[in-house]
């Protein structure tokens, strides 16, 4: 039987009952990409931010719209900037994307576990992010540079299909100019005045400067990029058991209950979404689970 | 040349690798250096040159009619730039420019391949560790066909 994972260290969630949302409204949104862009959300009643722990996601409600589980991509030390990063893919996606500034949502919340950063410290990290995953990192990356001197090395290792998905921009450009993080970008396509790598993200890893078997690497991507990154970080030495994994699934509640989110023993919203790798290493090989 | 031999021997591609095979492996090598926006090689011309790379990066390009130059790859230190070499006709199937000012060994493909058919013993190191590359550059441009940052359904 499955036994659930430890409390992450962030806030309990308001409540477990699905149906209590908390009404918030939109501060502010931009977009970061063609099909992306964030937003920021502030409580209507003003009452006191929800701290959350790197990794854990939100139900975001959009009245008569739809539901749907965006992580929180913000930085926890500023809790009251409530930050999502969203990809609008389909129907609820695309109502948060026409959301204006003053209008209202529903968030549950914040829920799963978290990425496991205290477990990390004294060693190197390297954090590798696809696509749209490098939203669910972010706030890990805020944590691991507001606590720079409790790690090693640190890397993050970033892919996206071209050029102009590149989310975060500035801060990306930032981060390149420190001297205490290695950022290396790929895109699978390059489109003119490109300079930089040309190749899928898990080729970046023996590019990469850190002590393999003092590494905690954090994975959060398209599944597939998951499973090649992982073998790839443990071609190079990793243990497995060092490699952390955030999935994703369908999701209703978000608290156990419905099963929607089920892969294989796991409910992804209650065991995850970040799991050790050797956890759902034979899961990931698994056609339908 | 000692020296020569301790480059080559630290290089990923032939770490580990008998130093009598890498005595050999010298006498086909030398040191060549690469400006930013070099050509490094052509599509269509002779193919006679295997880079290990040694610092800085390289564009693998191909020409396209209406794009013009497309990056479909870049390769840099410790990785291994040119396969042609290897087999008839010999001849470049893409084109390569430095990224970045680039140091490199260039072994010296008839030269390699000569020294293969003579020793079958190293021919078949050198093809084995030429095939393990081959298979991982084969595994990532299939994950890079695949698209998987495209929205599926
Ligand atoms: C724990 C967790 C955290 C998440 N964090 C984020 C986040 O930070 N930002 C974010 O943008 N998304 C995130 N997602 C994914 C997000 O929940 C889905 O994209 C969303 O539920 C899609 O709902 P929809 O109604 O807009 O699209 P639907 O109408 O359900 O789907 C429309 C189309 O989009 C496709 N689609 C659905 N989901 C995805 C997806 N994830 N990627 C690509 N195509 C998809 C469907 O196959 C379908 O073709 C997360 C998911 C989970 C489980
Ligand atoms: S979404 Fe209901 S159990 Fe996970």
């Amino acid at each position: 039987m499955e036994t659930i994972p430890e409390k992450p260290f962030g806030q309990e969630p308001m409540s477990t009952d699905p149906r209590h949302f908390r009404a918030y409204r939109m501060k502010r949104r931009w977009q970061e990409t063609h099909d992306t862009f964030t937003i920021e959300l502030a409580a209507m009643d003003g009452s006191e931010p929800v701290n959350f722990a790197p990794g854990q996601f939100n139900m975001l409600y959009v009245f008569g719209q739809g539901e749907v589980p965006i992580s929180i991509s913000g930085d926890p030390r500023q809790p009251s900037a409530l930050t999502h990063t969203v990809r609008a893919v389909g129907s609820a996606t695309k109502s948060l994307r026409r959301l204006k500034a003053g209008e209202g949502l529903g968030v549950r919340g914040p829920y799963g576990s978290p990425w496991p950063l205290e477990g990390a410290r004294g060693n190197d990290v390297v954090v590798v992010a696809g696509g749209i995953g490098l939203a669910p990192l972010r706030p890990a990356l805020y944590e691991l540079l507001h606590r720079r001197a409790d790690y090693g090395q640190i890397v993050l290792l970033y892919g996206t299909r071209s050029p102009t998905d590149i989310l975060y921009r500035k801060e990306l450009a930032r981060w390149r100019a420190r001297f205490d993080l290695e950022t290396l970008i790929t895109v699978d396509r390059a489109t003119d005045g490109w300079h930089g790598h040309v190749g899928v993200v898990s080729t970046l890893i023996s590019k990469a400067s850190f002590t393999p078997a003092n590494t905690t690497a954090l994975i959060c991507g398209p599944e597939i990029m998951i499973r090649f990154t992982a073998l790839a970080l443990e071609k190079r030495g990793v243990t497995p058991e060092n490699i952390y994994v955030s999935l994703e699934r369908n999701m209703k509640c978000a608290v156990g209950f419905c099963g929607h989110c089920q892969f294989g023993p796991l409910f992804v919203c209650r065991d995850g979404p970040v799991f050790s790798y050797p956890r759902v290493k034979g899961l990931l090989a698994v056609r339908e689970v | 040349m000692e020296n020569l031999e301790r480059i080559l021997a630290e290089h990923p591609f032939l770490a580990g690798m008998e130093p009598s095979h890498l005595e050999i492996l010298v006498g086909c090598a030398s040191n060549v250096r690469f400006e930013i926006g070099q050509l490094i090689f052509r599509q269509g011309e002779d193919a006679d040159v295997c880079y290990l790379l040694r610092r800085g990066r390289v564009s693998v390009e191909v020409f396209s009619p209406n794009r013009g130059p497309v990056v479909i790859q870049t390769v840099g230190e410790g990785d291994v730039l040119g396969w042609s070499w290897l087999t008839p006709p010999y001849y470049w199937h893409f084109d390569a420019r430095a990224l970045d000012p680039t140091l490199a060994i260039a072994l010296d493909g008839k030269c390699l391949r000569r020294k293969c058919d003579e020793d079958h013993g190293l021919g078949y190191v050198l093809l084995k560790r030429v095939a393990t590359i081959i298979e991982q550059r084969l595994q990532a441009t299939r994950l890079q066909l695949l698209d998987v940052y495209g929205n599926h359904s």
